[in-house]
């Protein structure tokens, strides 16, 4: 049976319950593991909600990531993380499979530009063992050439990651979000929580929207997270920032590229790399910058410069095109090595922390994990339902693009007329997004959504009518 | 459900004032079948969008607006017997000459036996530009700006900033007065062109040798960092910021057409009788070169008539051709390639640009070791504006000979 959808916005009080009853379970933070969470809830009979500070899901680390689909080749054996991310890669590549989000298997290759690094490389295979990946293997400096003829001069040998792909960092937490909802969850957006007051039988949380109560709380606060897990006198760990800086190559680039490139990670971290998008464009980066402010978002010149320089290395053709996006986002560090994912029977609270790069990902083994630590912790979660399949728009730019499907434009005119020029968006797909479960609210949520808005142009042709269309959609 | 497959003589691939002068000639020149797809749903390319007068001048008249030219020009186009169709959006290349497209009716591919890029030029957005700080709501190139207050009548904001002083920095200020803006300053990294004393009265501080660092504010623009060419920052208080200028060819299907590109241009390498590398394959208008006006854009236009009807006529395309290349601090010229022949640039001269200001340039053109021309012209050359090399020293090209060289003595 389908429940009736229920996300509630900016300006309006939270909504009461039946009987004035505290919600089950609420999670907190919209992001790709809030709603993976959410999502896995959705498939039991108890009252969920999911709230998010700001007014969309996937808005803060979640959008802007390097949208790779890990094999965890590289994890620390043994680690919360390594089995999470190995056991999320195969739910996450069959969910993406079944409801259309785009993910392309272009492989790795991790390029040893020395002989240090060159020497690192076996050490590195035999950790991918360690994971339980047999895919990966060796390759010397001829064969790197092969198969990437515009790499930088030096490569002196590569690992090759068959399996690591990229995917759609957006359609994925809508995908879980829209599941979500439309199984019941409740979505309270521009609810950004204040204070907490625990208590045995329902914690009440004040929030931007009023108070909501809940018997079980679930936090996914990413960023801030370790401020929601002190509000239970924890002081288990810190969130600090990590920021990174990418720039988005236009598409015209993306022939210059076929494997993700990674960097031999030192212990200075992982590094920059060079990876191709499902978008078709090419990405360079990320920067890694410990910061303490948690809405330091913004690209720096240093940042771009020092991009720029390690790009010029791994791919000297790639800084002849032209750039399409700069942007930076913060992964949620918290000085150790592993995620910090910890059940508190007693207080009816689970702490989801430290969810790094992985957690895309890892989101829906994060899920499954976190909902079996709440069946522990007493909640009576009952028998689970599957949940109705969906479908997501077609984003990815080798998958079946809706401007150039013949039947689906003669049943529907407008999939033929193109409102983004540079992404090749449709008024029909615009259209579809603002009537969809979860509405684009901005200019960005839409682009979230199509893809419109995000080329080359940035809006020089497009961005007017589309800001037309949102305040249209947010009228009627 | 397939591709509707058909064929015409002449394909125009954008309707802006170049495209549609294209068509408007070749029609009236007797060529039959003669097509533009434009992917907008009105024709008549950037004019569409400018509100200002001066289009279709002479110099001495004030001109009409940007729209009324636009309307013109396509009424010109079809009323010579050309097909203007919009809303039709070319997808990509099935061969040479061959294009697939989509539109509400369906996806075509349509054969020509001679294409006509006509696809214009668009700014630099801020990300190209490698402007760092935050993301925030109130950034704008000039296309979209005019768009958003003359087509779609949206509220811009109170106070802005424009970066960058060519002509089209202009256009954005008028634009934002229109919408009630008030320009609270104009910066450039670029010299002054003339002394303070003689700006516009009305106008907005002009601040020259003046880089922009940053953008502020988060979800709205509050500021624009500026560093001056000496060092000294500060941060500019307003809510948007307008991009002007930094052109660069729409050139897309060029590309991916695999035509050679001009490097300083970035637009299609061509001949003076618009021929690029491939042949059957013309370019014209402002993707050859972004941006010269729409005057230019449409003369070039009905330029193409000639040697579109001559190709029609014989199938000829010259092979290697030897290219015209500049040097620092010269950014471009066009055309950029000696044809065979004796085909004249239009107006018998060669377009440039120069990334500073230049006092009475002496330029020199020299080929394989041989000077071919040495002139000093007479007026300053600016950035951002065109200047011009008379033609005379084709003669003395061996098209069969080496690039050409035109620099500064």
């Amino acid at each position: 049976m389908t429940q009736p959808v229920t996300v509630t916005t900016a300006g309006d009080p939270l909504p009461e319950l039946p009987g004035g009853a505290p919600y089950d379970v609420t999670v907190i933070g919209a992001g790709v593991v809030g709603t993976a969470i959410a999502r896995a809830l959705a498939h039991h009979p108890v009252r969920t909600a999911l709230v998010e500070a700001s007014d969309d899901i996937g808005d803060g680390t979640s959008k802007a990531n390097t949208a790779i689909l890990h094999t965890g080749f590289d994890a620390v054996p043994g680690s919360l993380e390594a089995r999470l991310v190995r056991e999320g890669q195969r739910k996450l590549a069959a969910y993406a499979a079944g409801t259309g989000i785009p993910v392309e298997r272009v492989g790795a290759l991790l390029v040893a530009w020395d002989a240090g690094q060159l020497a690192a490389l076996p050490a590195l295979l035999a950790k991918a063992e360690a994971n339980g990946y047999h895919a990966a293997r060796l390759l010397d400096a001829d064969e790197v050439a092969e198969r990437e003829p515009h790499l930088g001069p030096g490569a002196l040998g590569a690992l090759e990651v068959p399996d690591e792909s990229v995917i759609c960092p957006w359609t994925t937490p809508l995908a879980f979000a829209t599941q979500a909802v439309r199984a019941g969850v409740h979505l309270h957006l521009d609810c950004r929580v204040g204070r907490i007051e625990p208590a045995p039988d329902h914690h009440t949380l004040t929030t931007g929207r009023g108070p909501l109560r809940t018997r079980y709380l679930i936090n996914a606060a990413g960023l801030h997270a370790d401020e929601i897990d002190r509000q239970f006198g924890h002081d288990h760990f810190t969130v600090t920032p990590r920021r990174g800086q990418l720039i988005v190559f236009d598409k015209l680039a993306r022939d210059l590229v076929r494997h993700i490139l990674l960097p031999v990670p030192t212990a200075a971290g992982k590094g920059v790399l060079v990876a191709p998008t499902v978008f078709g464009n090419v990405l360079l980066g990320p920067t890694a910058e410990e910061l303490d402010d948690k809405t330091a978002t913004e690209s720096t010149q240093e940042g771009i410069a020092l991009l720029r320089e390690k790009g010029r290395r791994i791919l000297p053709r790639l800084l002849d095109e032209e750039v399409t996006a700069v942007y930076a986002g913060l992964r949620a560090a918290t000085g150790h090595e592993d995620y910090r994912i910890q059940a508190h029977p007693g207080l009816n609270y689970i702490a989801v922390g430290g969810i790094r790069s992985t957690g895309l990902t890892a989101s829906m083994a994060i899920a499954d994990h976190v909902t079996a630590l709440l069946a522990d912790t007493g909640l009576a979660l009952g028998t689970p339902v599957a949940l109705e399949p969906l479908t997501m728009p077609g984003l990815g730019e080798t998958g079946e693009r809706p401007c150039l499907d013949a039947g689906l434009i003669a049943r529907d005119p407008a999939y033929g007329t193109l409102v983004c020029h540079c992404e090749r968006v449709t008024e029909g797909e615009i259209r579809d997004a603002l009537r969809s479960t979860l509405p684009p609210r901005s200019v960005a949520g839409l682009a979230r959504r199509t893809r419109a808005g995000n080329g080359r142009c940035q809006g020089f042709s497009c961005g007017a009518g589309l800001r037309a269309r949102i305040e249209e959609g947010s009228r009627t | 459900m397939t591709r509707r497959e058909r064929s015409v003589d002449v394909l125009v691939v954008g309707a802006g004032p170049a495209g549609l002068g294209a068509a408007a000639a070749l029609a009236a020149s007797g060529v039959r079948r003669v097509e533009v797809l434009e992917r907008e749903q009105t024709a008549g390319g950037i004019p569409r969008h400018c509100h200002h007068k001066g289009f279709g001048s002479r110099r001495t008249s004030g001109g009409i607006s940007g729209p009324e030219y636009a309307r013109r020009s396509a009424a010109a186009a079809t009323g010579a017997g050309a097909v203007l169709r919009t809303g039709i959006t070319v997808t990509g290349w099935a061969g040479p000459r061959i294009l697939d497209t989509t539109g509400p009716g369906g996806l075509e591919r349509i054969t020509a036996r001679t294409v006509v890029l006509a696809t214009g030029a668009r700014e630099r957005p801020r990300s190209a530009r490698l402007v760092p700080g935050t993301r925030p709501a109130g950034v704008y190139t000039t296309g979209e700006l005019q768009q958003a207050v003359h087509l779609h009548h949206q509220h811009i904001g109170s106070r802005a900033v424009i970066v960058g002083d060519e002509p089209v920095a202009d256009a954005a200020a008028g634009t934002l007065r229109a919408a009630g803006v008030e320009v609270v300053a104009r910066v450039t990294d670029r010299p002054p062109v003339r002394p303070a004393a003689l700006e516009p009265l009305h106008s907005a501080p002009l601040l020259t040798r003046t880089a922009v660092t940053a953008l502020t504010g988060r979800p709205r623009l509050t500021g624009v960092a500026v560093r001056h060419e000496d060092g000294r920052t500060t941060t500019l208080p307003c809510d948007t910021v307008v991009f002007t200028g930094d052109w660069i060819p729409e050139h897309e299907l060029a590309r991916r057409a695999g035509l050679p590109l001009d490097a300083g241009t970035r637009g299609p390498a061509h001949d003076a009788a618009y021929r690029t590398g491939e042949p059957g394959v013309f370019a014209v208008g402002n993707v050859l070169h972004g941006v010269e006006s729409a005057g230019t854009a449409a003369a070039e236009g009905r330029a193409l008539a000639v040697p579109v009807l001559r190709h029609l006529a014989t199938g000829d395309w010259p092979a290697d051709r030897p290219a015209v290349a500049v040097a620092a601090p010269l950014e471009w010229i066009t055309p950029n390639l000696i044809g065979p022949g004796d085909d004249r640039p239009l107006g018998d001269r060669f377009i440039l640009r120069t990334g500073r200001s230049l006092t009475a340039p002496l330029l020199v053109v020299r080929q394989d070791g041989v000077e071919l021309h040495r002139r000093r012209l007479l007026r300053p050359a600016r950035p951002g504006r065109p200047f011009h090399l008379p033609a005379g020293w084709l003669d003395r090209a061996d098209p069969h000979g080496g690039t050409v060289h035109v620099s500064l003595d």
